[in-house]
């Protein structure tokens, strides 16, 4: 049992050994050992999780010889050995369902570079959700950047290369406001490290030193983190990133690498700031209306994108829009929504960018609506997947769409003042989703004649088996939404 | 009742055409009609390229500020708001900059427990003389880890968007500028003959006193960096080929990154399970002193150097 305690520890320092070893092997070598990793890190997430909910306590973890507040600390309860394990699982069925692509569309003497790029993701996504001090969660935001920066223009044409330049400039902006919060926290504490500075901030708040600074502390922290998220009016430099990217870049994106900073946040919103002073802050309204306002605006843009891959990237403008809602609720139970949504959006977004580009594919590599008439008879499987996908969006029950919509609605029922936007909002959203979901479901299945050659499942095995994979991951997050919703909550409370 | 028709009179009616045509024997129009299969539609470059400069006169026209009062206003617009962002962000900034506790002031809270336990026990928990150099290694090990894995990914990032693929220059020559480098400079050979070999020492020192003086990995790193770029550009890519290339460049890294990562997980295995820790840290102001301090330099120090070359070169070149 005692062993285990290392194991996050090691997983981190896993993928960057992988990543080191990656530089030095050719691009078939890279993608076994990529995939080895991601399954060991996954394992040993398990067990984690495991030890975690065994014990039901949170772990501290001396990086190094020297405990806290000297050196540097990673902190571990039963929600982040889940979130690894999630990740992981994510990230794993993305590179099996874009396999075909990544050998098609990337320069093969750079296939390695490529797999370099996943596996120091994968190390600054374990970093943000284990870490417990400020100044190792600011390194790995970089690492998290660069990797997202290279998976974006690996497959070089002109537009990959402007998105990437669009999504750097975008997210080193938000980096640096990030970076300035840290500076005021730390000029305010004189701490790095997430306990220490959540005491000082409590001795601040109770003293009423420093209410200006701190408030700016917390805006720029927040907006920096949103910005990288692709909140709202930040969000310019979404669609061509997850647009254009090869298949598997776009789905790690939107579903990995948005949602480590979004973890990131609730993190420092729990054990940094403090949920009170954050409540007590008038940024949380900020975060509510923008949240709104990318439920709608993002929806609305995605009705009027012709092509597939761009309005499921301006979908995910509206999911993000309501976790940041759910953050605005400023409730237990609205976070809860929140985190709910985070699991439920990556499940159901990874699969519909990977099940878009099977349609895609049998439509003459065509991402226009009219040329993916009957698409779903082409590709069967895939068809059954998108559906499934939008199904989720839209909020079914049965997929775990559905639930999310629903932890939220009851959370914004407890809230007296934000309950009637929060449910009108909501019901606008749905009614925006079903519109360009359904159009794209009716569209595939519209038949035509014979223009595109169809695709039998026995020829692309592995794209069929990551589909299933996605499918029954998607429906287990709907049906078994009671344990999911306990362990979330027991997660959060093991956060403060 | 009805009347049975005769074959050749009943040929003669409508219905016996229309039954005809509906059951596909004959086509009414085949003899009728002259037909011809459609021709398929091409476009001629001439087209094309009419249309695009029809395109871009129509864009030019749109988007001519002495025209479209409504574009002009926007962009005047536009520049006002940013001016008027940025200064409300400076202010911000400034404002709450105003509140923080004054620069040296004794009783700020950055000058706490944590900075006076690095001034007092830095030597003796890390081995080594130079304070920063301990803290950055040791006690915070694993940030420093991480930077240097930054250092490591931004190179792999240049190298996607730079890198020439060799069989790409083979097979099309004229993708190959790598023939046209400038005459090399004689002023700067004779003077690099000088300043190479004593930059080259100078960062080696730096490296190897890094627990004692100032500097270390980082800065080291980059000087022996530097010399090397100073090197290439007074002799050019063939001479430097000849001790450094690619193989030898990969062969680095992945060895000084490797031993690194090593070290760095032995360090926090023994310390996070209260082991040993057998690394010996030495007698302090010793030069193999500071326990972990030493190899972590070198092998930080060798990393930089290569990231400094290597961006150099891909961006000369597009290749090591």
């Amino acid at each position: 049992m005692d062993i285990i305690r290392n194991f996050p520890c090691l997983s981190i320092l896993l993928s960057m050994f992988t990543a080191i070893i990656c530089s030095a092997l050719k691009g078939k070598g890279a993608r076994r050992l990529s995939t080895i990793l991601v399954m060991v890190v996954g394992i040993l997430s398990i067990c984690t999780l495991y030890l975690t909910g065994a014990t039901g306590q949170s772990y501290v973890y001396v990086m190094g010889h020297f405990p806290a507040p000297f050196g540097n600390e990673i902190r571990f309860g039963t929600l982040e050995a889940g979130m690894a394990l999630f990740f992981c699982i994510i990230m794993l069925l993305s590179l099996a369902g874009g396999r075909k692509k990544i050998k098609m569309e990337i320069d093969p003497h750079k296939e390695n570079l490529y797999y370099i790029m996943v596996d120091l993701l994968l190390s600054s996504l374990l970093a943000l959700v284990y870490t417990n001090d400020l100044f190792t969660a600011y390194v790995f935001v970089e690492i998290n950047t660069i990797a997202a920066c290279g998976l974006i223009m690996i497959s070089e044409h002109g537009r990959t290369i402007e998105a990437a330049t669009r999504y750097m400039i975008m997210s080193l902006l938000g980096s640096g406001l990030f970076l300035i919060g840290i500076c005021l926290l730390y000029d305010m504490t004189g701490h790095l490290l997430m306990s220490n500075i959540h005491e000082s901030i409590q001795m601040i708040v109770n003293d009423g030193m420093y209410t200006i600074p701190l408030l700016v502390t917390i805006a720029l922290i927040v907006v920096g983190l949103a910005i990288k998220s692709a909140l709202f009016p930040f969000h310019s430099w979404l669609p061509d990133a997850y647009g254009y990217s090869t298949v598997s870049s776009a789905a790690m994106l939107s579903s990995l690498v948005s949602k480590g900073y979004i973890f990131l946040l609730i993190k420092l919103i729990y054990r940094v700031i403090g949920f009170d002073t954050f409540l007590d802050s008038k940024i949380i309204n900020v975060l509510y209306i923008f949240g709104l306002a990318g439920m709608i605006m993002g929806s609305v843009n995605a009705i009027k994108e012709n092509d597939i891959r761009r309005m499921i990237s301006f979908s995910s403008v509206a999911q993000i829009g309501y976790i940041y809602m759910g953050f605005g609720l400023g409730t237990t139970a609205a976070m809860v929504a929140s985190v709910f949504h985070i699991l439920s959006h990556a499940a159901t977004k990874s699969l519909l960018f990977v099940s878009a580009v099977g349609l895609t594919d049998v439509s003459g590599g065509k991402k226009r609506f009219e040329e993916l008439t009957g698409a779903a008879y082409r590709n069967k499987i895939a068809g059954v997947a998108f559906t499934v996908g939008a199904l989720s969006m839209v909020g079914i029950p049965v997929f775990s769409g559905f639930v999310s919509k629903l932890l939220f609605a009851q959370a914004a029922i407890q809230s007296h003042d934000k309950l009637l936007p929060t449910l009108i909002v909501l019901a606008i959203s749905t009614v925006l989703n079903a519109i360009y979901f359904m159009k794209t479901v009716i569209r595939i299945y519209t038949p035509s004649h014979g223009k595109y050659d169809s695709v039998a499942m026995k020829e692309k095995p592995l794209y069929a088996i990551t589909l299933v994979c996605f499918i029954v991951l998607n429906v287990v997050l709907g049906m078994c939404s009671e344990p999911i919703t306990g362990w979330i909550i027991k997660g959060l409370s093991l956060f403060a | 009742m009805s009347k049975i028709r005769k074959q050749s009179e009943y040929e003669k009616t409508f219905a016996y055409r229309f039954f005809r045509w509906l059951g596909g024997e004959k086509d009414i129009f085949v003899g009728n009609m002259e037909m011809q299969p459609q021709k398929e539609y091409v476009e001629e470059e001439a087209t094309i390229e009419e249309r695009m400069k029809d395109r871009q006169q129509a864009m030019a026209e749109v988007y001519d500020g002495s025209h479209n009062m409504e574009l002009r206003f926007f962009k005047i617009l536009y520049k006002i708001f940013s001016v008027v962002f940025c200064i409300a962000i400076m202010a911000v900034l400034i404002l709450t900059v105003s509140y923080l506790p004054e620069v040296g002031d004794p009783n700020r809270p950055t000058s706490n427990i944590v900075t006076e336990t690095y001034i007092s026990d830095g030597l003796g928990d890390t081995g080594a003389v130079n304070i920063v150099t301990g803290m950055i290694l040791s006690y915070r090990a694993f940030d420093t880890f991480g930077e240097t894995n930054v250092l490591f990914i931004a190179t792999c990032c240049v190298m996607i968007m730079l890198m020439v693929d060799e069989d790409k220059i083979k097979k099309n020559k004229d993708s190959n500028d790598r023939g046209f480098e400038p005459k090399n400079d004689v002023i700067l050979q004779v003077i690099a003959k000088f300043l190479v070999p004593i930059v080259f020492l100078f960062g080696i020192y730096i490296i190897l006193n890094g627990h004692l003086s100032p500097g270390g990995g980082f800065s080291g790193g980059a000087m022996i960096g530097a010399g090397m770029i100073l090197y290439v550009a007074a002799f050019g890519f063939d001479k430097t080929e000849k001790f450094f290339n690619e193989h030898v460049y990969k062969v680095i890294k992945v060895t000084a990154l490797l031993c690194y990562g090593c070290i760095v997980t032995y360090y926090f295995l023994t310390g996070a399970n209260g082991l040993e820790c057998l690394i010996l840290l030495g007698e302090p102001g010793k030069i193999l002193s500071g326990g972990i301090t030493l190899p972590i330099n070198i092998f930080v120090g060798s990393e930089v150097a290569c990231t400094m070359y290597a961006f150099y070169a891909l961006f000369r070149r597009g290749g090591l």
